[in-house]
């Protein structure tokens, strides 16, 4: 990557050191642990439902700094956000981060998780990135097939 | 001496390769004798009669003869595998399961590759053997006294790295070896991290299996060697079968070929075997003895600049005797995927996660740590230049940290 300064920003850098998403909420409806195995990274979700609207949510667990922003990030994005928001925001993410969706007028809907569109230039820190949003995309899945 | 200007990688390419300890680079002299192999020599070996089926048969088996010569062992105690997992899979499944018991014991230490851990885990549970652990000190070493808590009358399979992937700690294995057969164990050794640096004499050491992997050691990708003693592999079971391993093969059963064929089933990696070769030749013609002193100047001057960095720590003994050519660190505060991805645009090669060994890594407290390991064509310039890319990392995180 030429620059990789462009990567590791002040969004990702505050983010991943000092993130007031950090931490466990008193009561949660679904709570999911993401693993990658070849890293060791894991990274717990929480989320707490108000209908139809994903009223808060919190993270917990260890990793790298893109992981541990990302995450953060993430949750900036989807509260507040109805299920069916999250799970297309999820989906222009994932797209974004896969090079499949390069329009910038559909990429506004990610807010600052703009900010990881360069991850692509670093293939090994894919996976890194996706963490969260592959988590929370299953924990929408449980969701809709009624679990808890 | 220059060893770099026989590896093409490293000439063509302006990086600080410090990740030998996962794979080396290989010279062109291995990379000229798998080609002139393809190119001259190439049939299905022990199949064909015509002279060029014989001469593929010959290339493969002067290289075991070869192999054989350098770890002093004979040519039917040397094994062909795909790699050194591959070889201790084969001991796990054709000694392993064939003769231990529930009562029996199998004595691990903690600093075992996951090779040399998962199939015994699986030995484990269909056998009802017990799992036992010897653990390391706070020096990242195996005390004797760890050793002769664990090593018991019950124990059986005795599993020991020679040298951590991790900590690059060198583990007094002649000495464990010995108090095992004191105790009518068997012993695995993994020479995959020593054998690179340092002379493994199989008759002298004295173990029962010995498994390491070519690549780690120059050779070509996907070669890899099981020594057993005699005796042991004679009674042992085949562990794959087909062709090639067999003698007489009837419709409800079949008799084995003698060793070492019984063990090798299938038509085998003859320019990975050709490869092997090269690069024996290749470490006979520098010498053990200056590989050693290279990497000991090496070693020693990137323990001494990172030493220096107080947000630096690193996990490795303080006694440089028993200390390889590994050398795993973190920067206190930041991820090693992180360090690993600045140093690599700095052109840095270094390797970042749990190296295959969880549980290590998790007994000392750690996730992951990065790990810069080193072999005879690194420089005092890729030592330079790992230092001033740490500390490129830990400036891009320090006013993050400090908050």
């Amino acid at each position: 990557m030429d620059n990789l300064e462009e990567m590791y920003n002040e969004i990702i850098m505050e983010h991943s050191m000092n993130s007031y998403n950090k931490k466990k909420l008193s009561s949660h409806d679904f709570c999911d642990l993401g693993h990658n195995p070849n890293c060791g990274d894991e990274i717990e979700i929480e989320v707490k439902l108000n209908g139809d609207v994903i009223e808060d949510m919190a993270f917990s667990g260890h990793g790298c700094a893109i992981s541990q922003s990302s995450t953060s990030v993430m949750i900036d994005v989807l509260k507040g956000k109805t299920v069916k928001e999250a799970k297309e925001i999820i989906a222009t993410f994932i797209g974004m981060i896969k090079r499949e969706i390069t329009d910038e007028e559909e990429l506004e809907k990610l807010e600052d998780a703009i900010a990881f569109k360069n991850i692509s230039n670093m293939p090994a820190r894919v996976k890194c990135a996706l963490l969260a949003w592959h988590t929370m995309e299953d924990i929408l899945k449980k969701l809709e097939e009624g679990e808890k | 001496m220059d060893y770099k200007k026989d590896f093409p990688v490293l000439v063509e390419r302006n990086i600080a390769y410090l990740d030998s300890g996962a794979t080396t680079q290989k010279p062109q002299s291995v990379i000229d004798a798998v080609e002139k192999y393809y190119k001259k020599h190439n049939a299905n070996p022990h199949r064909g009669a015509y002279s060029l089926s014989i001469e593929a048969t010959e290339a493969y088996e002067n290289g075991r003869d070869k192999i054989a010569k350098f770890i002093n062992a004979s040519r039917e105690e040397v094994i062909v595998t795909k790699n050194a997992s591959e070889a201790l899979n084969l001991v796990a499944y054709s000694y392993g399961l064939d003769n231990l018991k529930d009562t029996d014991e199998i004595v691990l230490s903690i600093m075992e590759h996951h090779s040399n851990l998962v199939p015994w885990q699986y030995v484990s549970r269909k056998t009802g053997a017990k799992l036992k652990y010897m653990y390391i000190n706070d020096n990242y070493e195996l005390d004797m006294d760890e050793v002769k808590a664990k090593i018991t009358d019950k124990t059986k399979v005795v599993g020991i790295v020679h040298i951590s992937n991790v900590t690059g700690t060198i583990n007094n294995v002649k000495e464990i070896i010995d108090y095992a057969h004191s105790k009518g164990a068997v012993v695995v050794l993994d020479v995959s991290q020593s054998i690179p640096h340092m002379k493994i004499d199989v008759k002298e050491l004295d173990a029962d299996f010995v498994a390491f992997s070519g690549h780690k050691m120059l050779a070509p990708l996907g070669i890899g060697i099981l020594f057993g003693k005699k005796e042991l592999l004679t009674k042992m079971t085949p562990f794959l079968y087909g062709g090639d391993m067999i003698e007489y093969v009837y419709e409800d059963h079949t008799t084995f070929a003698p060793l070492p064929s019984k063990f090798e089933a299938g038509t085998q990696n003859v320019g990975g075997v050709v490869g092997m070769s090269a690069a024996i030749d290749y470490i006979e013609a520098v010498g053990y003895e200056n590989i050693e002193k290279h990497e000991r100047e090496l070693v020693d001057y990137a323990v001494e600049k990172l030493s220096k960095l107080d947000y630096i720590t690193l996990y490795m003994t303080n006694n440089p005797k028993h200390h390889s050519a590994v050398i795993s660190f973190n920067i206190k505060g930041v991820h090693p995927h992180d360090v690993a991805s600045i140093l690599d645009n700095e052109g840095v090669c270094v390797r970042s996660g749990n190296h295959c060994a969880q549980p290590l890594l998790r007994y000392i407290g750690i996730d992951s740590t990065c790990r810069a390991s080193f072999y005879l064509y690194n420089t005092k310039e890729d030592v330079d230049r790992l230092v001033a890319a740490v500390e490129k990392a830990y400036k891009m995180f320090e006013k993050y940290l400090k908050k």
